[in-house]
């Protein structure tokens, strides 16, 4: 679950951690107001479930509350690089004689959680530590342990030019830290962590809650709604659903083989209409994801590829055929159908679809392909 | 700290089955036992005394192990309550435990992970499918009966997922390769074994001549495995599924200077290809390849 910037922000203030006085703006004028409030200088920044923000124009100075509100309208009504903006954050400008980048996440390979630091931080950080990888600083914690004050002391100490003082960077590193671990973070990333006098300031949060975790996470906020129409009823289905610019939907088993599906269809020059993953426990609810793939206009051909090792390829198929039987519809459908539950789920499609499903995958990838071609 | 277990690709595991009672572990251990997995007790807290396919249950890994030599445990349990499920495994002494529990919090496989490498126990997964060594044993939620899938062979499968690596199967079997065994790591941000355990493995393995490698877009397994890839003596045909996903930045700045690389299927197959592994453009090429490579057919 992907936090906006305002919603981490307000979580860092919880924490007593400084990050700068501003609000939200629903429109152009909420903007000047809150500008005007703030004393004229400001910085507007986009609201959007997205990285790369600022290098997409999505931050913008502002020296005076008119100056605000064009800026505001423009993101509201324009959206930034394709996506909808439906808020913008304003707040006041600080003066800033350093940045810092500071991220907390998980790191593969150690297993382990992993602070990153180093002294230069903005949007160019990933540039940067391409250069001179050794600028970004690494400490693995043990997450039995956490990371005390000790720990967080050595990691600035290790930073060539220590920002002063020392003691806060510190201090801030561990609340930082236990607020990771409180709230089940993915990624805590503060890119810019300003240096304002003797004070901390989170300029940005980026705040990614572990999907797995959110049930217990009762103080988050509800999640927004986002996406196409087709997309929000996935997610009330408790589907995972992408709408895509081709014409060939795909309806396959887990994500490893539907990836693998829609990558087969690129291969052999057509395009997937979309990704919808029914894997694990989401392999009963065939019905519905078929219900939606086929709601889509584009989609001109249906190609149903299962591969079950958990999932069963019978189940799967009864409620393939239980949502084909009830939308009857028109667009041609090719099968091609392996492992648990394969001798009933080919049974099942010839004698109630009549259709023989294909034995080799790419069979029936080039014979979808080929019928939305023709149609 | 002491080595961590390899995983059993020669003798055969007296394994303990974790949440032996809900309904996927039913069917699935039954399955387990008719392909002669030698499954000597099952664990549902609050249950011990009763019976479960003829296997006595016990309250905790702990008491099992006082009563019977366990050599590995399957997780079955809801994902809330996996990480104490996983800790009583470890604690108990239990040197494998493979975790097919599928959202499970990051934070708390962490905390099962410290756990694991201070005891030099072996986690498979989590959200794995689990591993199958035709013609011995299976743990795990796969089609190992099926002899048209999972036939004794020379190729080693490892793979992130279950629905992929199982129609990668289906293709070996087919060629008459088969597969000397088949290692699903899991769909999971971090899991506990890595696509370069696995490989090292292989590379010891006897009955391995060769390997099939299924990764997926995202994270930096793919790449870490290229620097062995490298090293090893045995070929190694790759498909990275996700070719033409849709692009995210969702991990921001940090995800990509962690794993250093971009994560994307083609800069994982591109690293793979540097270090001599053939790659597949689809799944089905990964056995015809494999097929010339071992000079069959």
């Amino acid at each position: 679950m992907f936090l906006e910037e305002h919603l981490g922000k307000n979580l860092l203030r919880e924490a007593r951690l400084r990050v700068p006085r501003g609000g939200v703006a629903r429109s152009a004028i909420e903007a000047g107001a809150l500008a005007q409030q703030l004393g004229g200088a400001v910085v507007v920044k986009a609201q959007v479930k997205a990285g790369r923000r600022g290098k997409a124009g999505g931050v913008v100075p502002a020296d005076s509350p008119d100056e605000a509100a064009r800026h505001a309208a423009r993101l509201i009504e324009g959206g930034l690089e394709g996506l909808a903006v439906e808020c913008v954050l304003v707040e006041e400008k600080c003066t800033i004689d350093r940045e810092l980048y500071v991220a907390i996440t998980h790191d593969p390979l150690a297993k382990t959680p992993v602070v990153l630091l180093s002294a230069a931080g903005g949007i160019h950080i990933e540039e940067l530590h391409a250069a001179a990888p050794g600028q970004v600083l690494r400490e693995h914690v043990d997450i039995r342990r956490g990371l005390d004050a000790e720990a967080a002391a050595h990691l600035v100490g290790r930073l060539a030019v220590a920002p002063s003082p020392a003691g806060a960077l510190a201090s801030t590193l561990t609340a930082l830290y236990s607020l990771y671990r409180t709230l089940d973070a993915e990624l805590l990333e503060i890119n810019p962590l300003a240096v304002c006098g003797d004070t901390l300031v989170a300029l940005d949060c980026k705040l990614i809650v572990d999907d797995s975790a959110v049930s217990r996470q009762p103080a988050l906020p509800p999640p927004v709604a986002t996406g196409t129409p087709l997309e929000r009823r996935a997610r009330i289905e408790g589907l995972v659903y992408i709408e895509l610019d081709g014409n060939v939907g795909v309806l396959a088993n887990g994500a490893g083989l539907t990836m693998a599906t829609m990558d087969a269809v690129n291969y052999y020059g057509g395009r997937p209409a979309n990704f919808m993953e029914i894997g694990g426990d989401a392999y009963r609810k065939a019905e519905p994801a078929l219900s939606i793939v086929l709601a889509n206009p584009r989609v001109r051909s249906l190609l149903v590829n299962l591969c079950g090792a958990f999932a069963r390829t019978d189940v799967i198929v009864e409620g393939v055929l239980a949502a084909w039987e009830t939308l009857r519809p028109t667009v041609p459908v090719a099968f091609s159908i392996h492992g648990t539950g394969e001798a009933q789920a080919i049974e099942l499609v010839r004698s109630r679809l009549q259709i023989e499903p294909f034995d080799l995958m790419d069979d029936a990838v080039r014979a979808a392909i080929q019928m939305a071609g023709r149609q | 700290m002491s080595a961590i277990e390899p995983l059993m690709l020669d003798g055969i595991p007296r394994v303990v089955v974790q949440g032996i009672t809900g309904r996927e572990a039913s069917f699935w251990t039954e399955r387990m036992i008719a392909c002669g997995t030698p499954v000597v007790a099952g664990v549902v807290p609050g249950k011990a005394g009763q019976q479960a396919h003829g296997i006595p249950v016990y309250d905790s890994v702990a008491a099992a192990c006082r009563r019977h030599a366990v050599d590995l445990a399957v997780l079955f349990v809801p994902p809330r309550v996996a990480k104490a499920a996983a800790l009583d495994a470890i604690r108990a002494g239990v040197r494998q435990v493979v975790v097919l529990v599928e959202h499970i919090p990051i934070h708390d496989m962490m905390e099962v992970f410290a756990e694991a490498e201070e005891r030099g126990a072996r986690v498979l997964g989590g959200n794995s499918p689990g591993l199958v060594v035709p013609g011995r044993y299976f743990v795990g939620i796969l089609p190992a009966w099926e002899p048209t899938i999972f036939r004794p062979g020379s190729v080693g499968v490892v793979s992130r997922s279950g629905s992929l690596g199982t129609l990668v199967s289906v293709n070996l079997a087919r060629t008459g390769l088969g597969q000397s065994a088949f290692v699903g790591i899991g769909g999971d941000p971090i899991v506990g074994t890595t696509f370069r355990d696995v490989l090292e493995m292989f590379e010891r393995d006897p009955r391995t001549e060769a390997v099939a490698l299924l990764g997926e877009l995202g994270g930096a397994l793919e790449e870490q495995a290229a620097e062995y890839v490298a090293r090893m003596t045995k070929p190694v045909v790759a498909f990275i599924a996700g070719q033409t996903a849709p692009a995210g930045t969702r991990m921001g700045h940090a995800g990509a200077i962690v794993a250093g690389s971009a994560g994307t299927a083609a800069s994982k197959m591109a690293v793979l290809r540097e270090a001599g592994a053939r790659i597949a453009d689809v799944p089905s090429q990964v056995s015809e390849i494999l097929a010339d490579v071992l000079c069959y057919r």
